[in-house]
């Protein structure tokens, strides 16, 4: 019952729209960068037009992330593509990385229009609207991003000093030890279906040499040219049915599962962002225990935290909550691609040889005396 | 000049065999040129069932009284009529080392140099792929070793005419004093120098087509086979690599699913077909050795073929080196009887510079040369029988061995699909599995 999110519906209930695409070479005097081209459909009221169409770099994107922390800090902000990938040594400007990019920043985009408080943030309304110029300007004028980043560093600081929240909720601390082990995993799966592609595109390149080598034969051998160009042509189908299933791997499963491991590092950061809220409150309340004087001033202080930390904790609880059939809805379509992605390649590879044995036993049977077959 | 099959050079009194002489084969007992003429139901193999049924790891001293360690065959032997009258009579059986069967195959190599003798299973491994050890001892190797020498004796004891052989019988049947009878045959003596003259070098002047486009064709063979052996070796390694790392998803949903609580059934059961799919290659590339050894077979068939060709080179090389020796002999003789220095001789100038021979010392000369001759003429006349009946023989081998080897490689290709299918269909069954279990998370 929980698993019938409504997510299927979504697309009817939607009123926003976006896609990422595009990727441009810019080339200035200082610095080469690409822009993506991001055009928005929308039938809300607050946007002036229905449709917009803008171009943003990834710089842009870093931006809008970091605005969406400070305004909902305990609110579970989706993952960004990494800056730079340090394995693999991928060029920074080579088609595969730039497409990765692409499909990455443009999951993040619909993931906020989905998220039910971000979608109405306003700097994402400004993201998806204004001009390139405009975007600047307005950039500027925001709190210094430094001095933001300075805060919350020192905080988070502060709260591992701290030695752990005394007072923190078992809901979270069980939030904790599953995103510990979540973590360890999808790691893993992150891991070994990487592995699994890279096997996959050795065989194939295997494959791909083996074929021709029947055709080859042929050359010199008369009586087997049917046999086996039969069976060049079935590697070959085969080599074809491997390239598909590889591409469902990069297109569906991969990009999921690694976009599950930035999840569980932005989960942990949340996390963590609570207990140092939580952590502020504590401190004044040990202050108020401490201190007889300033009474009424704690006591205001406190109060605010207090209201400060319940809508944390429920914004985080829902948002959790949402996340995390998120994630078993992802997880499961994924999977169940990946074995469909499977099958419809073992399908094709057995309809090939089962053709090419039909054949072949059909010669057979014209062709020669009989001989018992096992 | 483009010669017709074998016809000899310089052979002017070349003569038709009045008989057919036995100059093919130097086995004992044998019929001359005459393989066509054996049928099939002559064969050992229709009288007698041959199974290689066991392997054994022995220890024994060498022949420099070193300890090692060996594997020892059990080969059975079962009179054919024996079964079909219902009674199951026990067989005949006796232990034979890898070593017995290459002294085996020598010893026919060197006395039908006109087969083409059925190769032996690989001394080593080869063309192997990481999985797989090249370890002699290995008990994957050893059973397909032990396959590979059952069919080797099928093959023998199935060809129409070297199945007849004594020494072949011997092997099969007499435990011991078999090495003692063969090498007591000389055979090792004809061994040596025709490997020699196998690796020489050499022109023949007017090759054979037939035997130039055949040794060709075994150059070509051997080439795509390799090739073929190669690439398979890689394409098996990576297969490996695709199912085993799938088993790793086994572990670790199963660890996963201990945190999750709607997911966690799916999630472990999912698991357990990974493990089963990463489980199944092993058999499957355990099946498709047995392909590849079905190509390694004819691969070794093509250095057969190619011993064959040679031996057919070489017999035409000695044929026209003696025609050669011949007419040079002959024109010495004419020259000294008619006083006629047409060549260049050592002889003839030592003569003029030291003065001429005596008539009687001419005379015992042209005895000497006419002699020569007659003896040149007579073994001319045999090396060109010898020759035609080689070709003869060596052709027919040849065409059955065509036959066999198409009607073997097509099957081999089909029983090749056959796995395959047999592969995806195993993959279709679990991923269908998988995907139920996912669907349930």
């Amino acid at each position: 019952m929980i698993n019938q999110y409504k997510f299927e519906d979504e697309p009817e209930l939607r009123d926003l729209f976006i896609t990422v695409d595009d990727p441009e070479s810019h080339i200035t005097a200082i610095e080469t960068f690409i822009t993506y081209r991001v055009v928005t459909k929308t039938s809300r009221g607050e946007f002036d037009s229905s449709e917009y169409e803008v171009r943003r770099r990834y710089q842009d994107f870093l931006w809008l992330k970091s605005r969406l922390e400070e305004a909902h800090p305990t609110l579970i902000i989706p993952p960004l593509p990494e800056k730079f990938i340090m394995k693999g040594m991928v060029e920074r400007f080579s088609d595969e990385f730039i497409e990765t990019r692409r499909k990455a920043l443009h999951k993040f985009l619909n993931r906020i229009a989905e998220h039910p408080t971000l979608t109405f943030n306003e700097d994402f309304k400004i993201f998806l609207t204004a001009q390139t110029w405009e975007l600047s300007s307005h950039k500027k004028q925001g709190p210094g991003l430094f001095s933001r980043m300075g805060q919350t560093v020192r905080a988070v600081a502060s709260s591992v000093r701290g030695g752990g929240v005394k007072n923190r909720p078992d809901m979270f601390t069980d939030i904790n030890d599953y995103m510990e082990t979540f973590n360890q995993k999808i790691n893993l799966l992150d891991k070994i279906s990487q592995r699994i592609y890279k096997e996959e595109r050795g065989y194939y390149c295997e494959m791909k040499e083996y074929g021709p080598i029947h055709t080859l034969w042929c050359a010199s051998e008369e009586d087997l040219v049917d046999s086996l160009k039969g069976v060049a042509s079935c590697i070959d189908k085969c080599c074809k049915a491997t390239e598909n299933r590889m591409a469902g791997l990069s297109e569906n499963l991969l990009p999921v599962l690694h976009e599950y491991v930035l999840y569980s590092e932005i989960l942990t950061g949340v996390l963590k962002r609570r207990d140092q809220i939580q952590a502020e409150l504590d401190s004044k309340v040990d202050a108020l225990s401490n201190k007889k004087a300033e009474k009424d001033l704690l006591t205001e202080e406190i109060g605010n935290l207090e209201d400060k930390v319940e809508c944390a904790n429920n914004a985080l609880k829902a948002d959790w909550d949402r996340w995390k059939q998120n994630m078993q809805h992802d997880m499961k379509t994924a999977f169940l691609n990946v074995a469909e992605n499977n099958i419809h390649y073992y399908e094709q590879c057995l309809a090939t040889w089962e053709s090419f044995l039909t054949s072949q036993t059909v010669d057979l049977h014209l062709g020669e005396d009989s001989e018992d077959k096992p | 000049m483009e010669r017709p099959e074998a016809e000899p050079l310089g052979a002017s009194d070349s003569c038709q065999a009045g008989e057919a002489e036995p100059g093919t084969g130097l086995a004992e007992e044998e019929p001359g040129g005459g393989a066509a003429g054996t049928m099939m139901e002559d064969c050992l193999s229709k009288k007698i069932e041959i199974t290689v049924s066991e392997a054994e790891k022995r220890t024994g001293r060498n022949a420099m009284n070193m300890q090692e360690t060996y594997t020892a065959y059990l080969i059975e032997t079962r009179a054919v009529e024996s079964q079909t009258e219902g009674q199951c009579s026990p067989p005949d059986s006796l232990w034979r080392r890898y070593s017995e069967f290459e002294l085996l195959r020598n010893y026919l190599l060197v006395n039908y140099p006109h087969i083409v003798v059925p190769p032996l299973p690989e001394k080593r491994a080869e063309f192997v792929w990481h999985k797989l050890s090249a370890d002699n001892m290995d008990p994957d190797f050893v059973e397909r070793r032990r396959i590979g020498l059952e069919n080797f004796l099928i093959r023998v004891a199935s060809h129409p005419i070297i199945c007849q052989n004594k020494i072949f019988y011997s092997f099969l049947t007499q435990e011991g004093g078999w090495k003692e009878m063969v090498n007591e045959t000389g055979f090792q003596l004809k061994a040596d120098s025709r490997l020699k003259a196998l690796n020489a070098t050499f022109r023949v002047k007017n090759p054979d087509k037939r035997f130039t486009e055949l040794k060709h064709y075994s150059d070509e063979l051997q080439s795509v086979i390799s090739h073929l052996l190669r690439v398979r070796a890689r394409v098996a390694d990576r297969l490996y690599g695709v199912y085993k790392v799938h088993g790793n998803y086994g572990r670790v949903f199963s660890e996963w699913s201990a945190i999750e609580k709607e997911m966690g059934d799916g999630l472990q059961s999912a698991g357990h077909h990974m493990d089963v799919y990463a489980a199944s290659i092993d058999d499957i590339l355990e099946e498709e050795e047995h392909y590849a050894d079905q190509l390694k077979e004819y691969l070794f068939y093509a250095e057969a073929l190619r011993a064959v060709c040679r031996k057919h080179e070489l017999m035409q090389y000695d044929l026209e080196m003696a025609a050669q020796d011949l007419a040079s002999k002959k024109q010495q003789c004419e020259e000294l009887a008619t006083g006629t220095l047409r060549t260049f001789s050592l002889k003839g100038m030592t003569s003029k510079l030291f003065g001429q021979e005596t008539p009687e010392q001419r005379e015992g000369k042209i005895k000497v040369l006419e002699e020569q001759i007659h003896e040149g003429e007579e073994q001319l006349k045999s090396k060109n029988v010898e020759g035609r009946e080689f070709v003869k023989s060596a052709w027919t081998d040849i065409e059955r061995f065509k036959e066999q080897k198409n009607q073997d490689l097509k099957e081999a290709l089909i029983n090749y699909a056959v796995m395959q299918i047999s592969m995806c269909k195993k993959g279709i069954q679990v991923w269908t599995n998988a995907k139920e279990c996912f669907s349930k998370m």
